[in-house]
C-alpha cells in the first residue's frame, strides 16, 4: 500500500491568486493540487498525496498559533505517514509558514516532515532543527530540480532507510549529532586534519560550530527631547513613480530621499516599490508604512528633537543578505555623519 | 540592515513578522499591525488609524529609551 502524504501550499501555488488573494483562510481539499503533481509523479506510487492544505501566506504570518492549530485539525483524520510542505524557495512568508507547520506536525503525530527552501529563506533558520529542508534554488525556476529531491527524501524517510549526510542527501543541516566508529583515534583525525590545515589543502570538520551573529544593543536613548530620529525602511516606500528604479524583488540598491519640509506621504507624493505584498494600501498612503505624518506632530509637539530630513528605503523582498548588510552599513555611516541619534527601521 | 544600523546607532525594528526579526537578530523590537500596512488599519477612519499609527511609533520611541541586554519585544 502506498504511503499517504499531507501536503501544504500557499494560495500562490495553489493557483488562488497572488498578493490579493495571501489572506486566503486554511482550507483542505482531498486532491492533488499545484506542486503536488511534480510530486506525485515522483512517487511514481509508492506514496500518495491524499490531502492538500492551502493557506495564504500573510493569513498564516499574521495568525501563526490559530492557523497552526487550526491545519492539525484538519490534517489528523487524513492520517498521514509524512508532511511535506512546499518548496517555498526564497520566499520569507511562505518558508515560515511551510516550517512552522512541518515542527507543529512533527510534533503533533511524529511523522517525518520535509520542505524545500533556499539556505536564506529565514523559515531555514527558525526550523531546521525539526524538519529534513532539501536546499533549493532561490526561485520557482528551481522546481524541477527540488520536487524530485524532496520526493526522493520523502520515500526514504518513509521506509525508514538510514540517510547519509545532509551534504550527501541534499538536506539542510538539522543539527544533529550521530556517533560513528571510525578505524582512527580520533587524536590521529585531528592531526590529520591540522597537517591537511598548514599545508593549506582541503579538509572537512567533524563538528562545525555554530555561527551567532548577533550584534550587542546600544544604549538606550537618554534625551529624547533633543534626539534626531530617522527613518529607514524595508518596505519600499520611495517618491511616486519610484524615480531609482529600485527593484520589486532582489534589491541591489537602496534608495535616499529628502522630506525636508513633508508633514505627510500622500498617494500624489509617495508609493512602495515592494513586490510581494498587496501594495493597495501602502499606495494610498505611505505613511502606514513609512510614518512621517506621526513624527512630524511628535516632532512639533517636541517629544522628539527632530525628524531627520532624509529617509532611506529598500526592498526586502527576496533581497540577498549580503546586500542588506551592504545596505544597511552604507545608511547608517551616512547618519551618524548627519548626526542621527537612533533608528526606526519599519517592514512589512 | 537592523544589525548593521545597530552597530553604530540605537535602532528600533518595527515590523509585523516578529519571529523572523527576532531570527535576523534586531534587538529592540515592536511587533505592527499587517504585512500590507504595519502602520495603519484600512477599515478604521483617518482619525482612528492615525491615534493607532501614533502609539505604535510612541511604542518604539519607548523602546530606544529604554535599556536592555538582550532581545526584546516591546508589546506595550
Amino acid at each position: 500500500m502506498a504511503f499517504r502524504i499531507v501536503h501544504y501550499i500557499n494560495q500562490f501555488y495553489a493557483g488562488i491568486g497572488g498578493e490579493e488573494k495571501a489572506d486566503y483562510e486554511p482550507e483542505i481539499r482531498e486532491a492533488v493540487v499545484g506542486p503536488g503533481m511534480a510530486l506525485k509523479a515522483a512517487f511514481k506510487g509508492e506514496a500518495e498525496i491524499v490531502a492538500t492544505v492551502i493557506c495564504g501566506d500573510s493569513h498564516f504570518a499574521s495568525n501563526m498559533d490559530d492557523d497552526t492549530a487550526k491545519i492539525l485539525g484538519m490534517i489528523r483524520e487524513y492520517k498521514p505517514d509524512a508532511f511535506i510542505a512546499g518548496p517555498a524557495f526564497n520566499a520569507g512568508r511562505y518558508g515560515t509558514a511551510c516550517g512552522a507547520m512541518c515542527a507543529a506536525v512533527a510534533k503533533e503525530f511524529g511523522i517525518p516532515v520535509i520542505s524545500g527552501m533556499y539556505p536564506e529563506n529565514p523559515g531555514v533558520e527558525m526550523f531546521r532543527k525539526y524538519a529534513w529542508i532539501i536546499e533549493t534554488p532561490d526561485s520557482a525556476a528551481g522546481m524541477r530540480k527540488a520536487v524530485p529531491a524532496m520526493a526522493k527524501l520523502a520515500l526514504k524517510l518513509l521506509k525508514g532507510e538510514t540517510l547519509g549526510k545532509p551534504s550527501e542527501e541534499g538536506y539542510i543541516e538539522r543539527g544533529i549529532r550521530k556517533n560513528m566508529f571510525y578505524g582512527k583515534l580520533a587524536a590521529q583525525r585531528c592531526v590529520d586534519m591540522f597537517v591537511s590545515k598548514l599545508k593549506g589543502e582541503t579538509f572537512e570538520t567533524e563538528y562545525p560550530m555554530p555561527v551567532f551573529d548577533r550584534v550587542d544593543p546600544q544604549p538606550a536613548v537618554k534625551d529624547m527631547k533633543h534626539a534626531v530620529i530617522a527613518l529607514v525602511t524595508s518596505g519600499g516606500i520611495c517618491p511616486k513613480g519610484n524615480p531609482d528604479h529600485i527593484e520589486a524583488s532582489s534589491a541591489s540598491k537602496f534608495g535616499e530621499y529628502d522630506i525636508t519640509g513633508v508633514n505627510d506621504l500622500t498617494s500624489e507624493t509617495h508609493c512602495t516599490a515592494h513586490g510581494g505584498y498587496d501594495a493597495t494600501y501602502a499606495d494610498q498612503d505611505a505613511d502606514r508604512v513609512l510614518p512621517v505624518d506621526v513624527l512630524r506632530d511628535l516632532e512639533r509637539e517636541g517629544v522628539i528633537g527632530k525628524l531627520h530630513n532624509k529617509f532611506y528605503t529598500t526592498v526586502g523582498n527576496g533581497t540577498s543578505v549580503a546586500n542588506a548588510k551592504r545596505f544597511g552599513a552604507e545608511i547608517v555611516n551616512r547618519l551618524v555623519n548627519d548626526g542621527v541619534t537612533a533608528v526606526i527601521l519599519t517592514s512589512t | 540592515m537592523v544589525k548593521e544600523i545597530e552597530r553604530k546607532l540605537p535602532v528600533v525594528h518595527m515590523c509585523t513578522i516578529v519571529p523572523i526579526s527576532q531570527t535576523v537578530g534586531a534587538n529592540r523590537i515592536v511587533p505592527t499591525i499587517a504585512i500590507p500596512h504595519p502602520f495603519g488599519d484600512p477599515s478604521k477612519t483617518p482619525e482612528e488609524e492615525k491615534a493607532l499609527r501614533r502609539s505604535l511609533v510612541e511604542r518604539g520611541l519607548k523602546a530606544l529609551q529604554t535599556e536592555i541586554t538582550e532581545q526584546t519585544v516591546f508589546t506595550e
